[in-house]
């Protein structure tokens, strides 16, 4: 029996020409902001009604960055796949890493050593230091403080040689694999890490200092795009958008994966759930996350870090150069990749922009036959029309910075 | 955990004390040491194994590692290694090697340098090496060929002696095709 379904897919030039037709009451005009515009973070489009000042309605219009990675996915091994992860939220690519890596694993049903598990843990919490350094300076850029962006994307040079230590590449890093790591941790990393870790709290309180008694700051954000608790859950934000609306909700407490159960370290929460308090949540994640990889960093355990998995985790080059045996399971493991089984599986981990998920669709084999990905930023950013509304046009950059969303993410 | 909005006094209402504060922020950071490099003059120093451009590497004996297994072209995510499998020109008895490629070509506008052909490359012939700025002014510039593959490549002493021996080779061994410590003369070329 077939069924037809009509779809209507109107572009937003057409949007704005239908609004200036049934809506545009002598006073009302449509602005189109983006999908270039430097406060969009890449390339996002909305269409607004004004009136004067006012935004009375926001269309947001997203897809300019599509690759189609989901597709992509299923014509390709699961560990073929992990470069296009570097591609999803940019600014943190070894957290996107971290959580594929720990997805597949949950399909196939293995456990990764602790070592590789508390290098993973450095990894997210570098890539979430990373990720809110640029947001809250790009945030702090677009309203107006110029000074805070120079100085925290110092700081982000730094974690860039970090990864560039730790994996050979500063942004497309490819760190994981299935079951374990491309590379164990170079000796060079710790007292490197220990460093940064020791030299960003001055950054932090600098950024504090120039921000966070700011009368000027505290007005463009206080107040600004207010997100009540209710309306944060029903339009399923995450991470810090949800925590700046008083929501204690954060997985690596609420769901613990990844070694993460072994850390102390708080969940800041906001009050209001307006911008100054998703800044301020963003502010002391940063503080938390050096908590936590100082704590990794001394209760580093040495050992494996790749899983004894021989069937999914590629052997040792040099037993590849010498083995017979090894290099046939390297020749599988590679060409027909990991023998997943068949089944179904969703995991979600706490990305620096809120939760990454991949739901594997699995009918075996080692190739999944739909992957989907729950990028935070393409839920987060359902949130724009509502809290739009009702503010001043310049008031879009505030509220775009502290959603601080990535559209390599959204669009996928 | 709470966190604490911050509310101001008086004073700090007046935008006075912001102004100064500012002020001896930035005043603080224009003694300290310059961050910026100047880039195309001052290269920057490279961290760790930096994945750079792959190459082809011959061993100390000037032979083509490569064997043609095709391993890197099948993993290599967007597809941007073409393989044309084909026997060595002479066969040599030194090596229990029979196949080189014939040709081995990287599209560099296409390589992403996620180091996968490195990694699974059974014979240790493909490596990434440091070079990071590839330019050209032309598509086919950037095609890299075997050839070109191999000059940027050089020689890479092999972990292990795979071909022939087990560990190093005794001292003072002939080059040639060398078969119980005689040479051998050449089989005729094709198969």
């Amino acid at each position: 029996m077939a069924t037809r379904y009509e779809m209507e897919m109107i572009d937003s030039a057409a949007r704005a020409h239908q609004a200036f037709e049934e809506e545009l009451h002598g006073e009302k005009l449509i602005v189109n902001m983006g999908p270039s515009h430097p406060s969009t973070h890449g390339v996002f489009r909305m269409v607004l009604e004004l009136d004067g000042e006012e935004i009375t309605n926001c269309w947001p219009e997203i897809g300019f960055l599509h690759r189609g990675d989901e597709k992509i996915a299923e014509n390709m091994t699961y560990t073929q796949f992990i470069p296009y992860t570097d591609r999803l939220d940019y600014l943190a690519p070894l957290a996107n890493n971290v959580a594929y890596a720990y997805a597949v694993e949950k399909l196939c049903g293995i456990d990764v050593p602790v070592r590789c598990k508390y290098i993973r843990v450095i990894c997210a919490e570098l890539a979430r230091i990373s990720s809110h350094l640029l947001g809250i300076g790009a945030m702090s850029m677009d309203i107006g403080a110029m000074t805070v962006f120079l100085y925290t994307f110092k700081q982000r040079e730094l974690i860039y040689d970090l990864c560039e230590t730790i994996c050979g590449a500063r942004l497309t890093t490819s760190y994981t694999r299935i079951g374990g790591l491309a590379n164990d941790m170079p000796e060079s990393f710790i007292p490197m890490c220990r460093k940064f870790i020791a030299d960003l709290p001055a950054t932090i309180d600098e950024t504090d200092k120039l921000l966070t008694r700011n009368k000027i700051f505290i007005e463009r954000n206080k107040d600004i795009a207010v997100l009540s608790r209710e309306d944060a859950i029903n339009y399923g934000a995450t991470g810090p958008i949800l925590r700046g609306s008083g929501v204690e909700h954060d997985l690596r407490k609420a769901n613990p994966y990844g070694g993460y159960e072994n850390f102390q370290f708080d969940i800041p929460t906001g009050t209001v759930g307006d911008c100054m308090d998703r800044y301020l949540v963003r502010m002391e994640e940063m503080r938390q996350s050096i908590r936590i990889i100082q704590q990794a960093l001394d209760s580093m355990p040495g050992g494996e870090w790749n899983a004894p998995e021989a069937k999914i985790v590629l052997p040792e080059k040099q037993a590849v150069l010498t083995k017979m045996e090894e290099l046939i399971h390297h020749f599988i493991n590679v060409t027909q990749g990991i023998n997943a089984p068949v089944g179904e599986v969703y995991f979600g981990a706490e990305n620096p922009k809120g939760e990454l998920g991949f739901y594997i669709v699995s009918k075996g084999g080692g190739t999944p036959h739909r992957l989907k990905i729950r990028a935070p930023s393409f839920v987060n950013l359902q949130l724009v029309p509502l809290l739009c509304k009702g503010h001043m046009m310049s008031d879009t950059v505030a509220i775009l910075g502290s959603l601080d969303f990535v559209m390599g993410e959204c669009d996928r | 955990m709470q966190v604490q909005r911050p509310k101001l006094t008086f004073w700090e209402r007046t935008y006075i004390p912001q102004i100064l504060k500012g002020m001896w922020i930035t005043i603080r950071h224009l003694p300290m040491k310059k961050f910026t490099r100047m880039y195309p003059e001052e290269k920057p120093k490279l961290l760790g194994d930096y994945r750079g451009a792959p190459t082809l590497v011959k061993d100390p004996e000037g032979r083509v590692k490569c064997v043609s297994c095709q391993l890197c072209e099948f993993v290599c995510p967007p597809k941007a290694i073409r393989i044309t499998p084909g026997f060595r020109a002479d066969q040599a008895f030194d090596s229990n090697v029979e196949k080189e490629p014939k040709e081995f070509e990287i599209d560099m506008l296409r390589c992403i340098y996620c180091g996968y052909c490195e990694e699974v490359c059974p014979e240790e012939a493909i490596f990434l090496k440091n070079d990071f700025a590839i330019t050209g002014y032309k598509r086919e510039e950037l095609r890299f060929n075997k050839q070109k593959l191999l000059e940027l490549g050089g020689v890479q002493p092999d972990s292990i002696w795979k071909w022939k021996y087990k560990g190093a080779p005794p001292p003072g061994t002939p080059i040639g095709p060398v078969r119980d410590g005689k040479p051998v003369e050449k089989k005729a070329a094709g198969h």
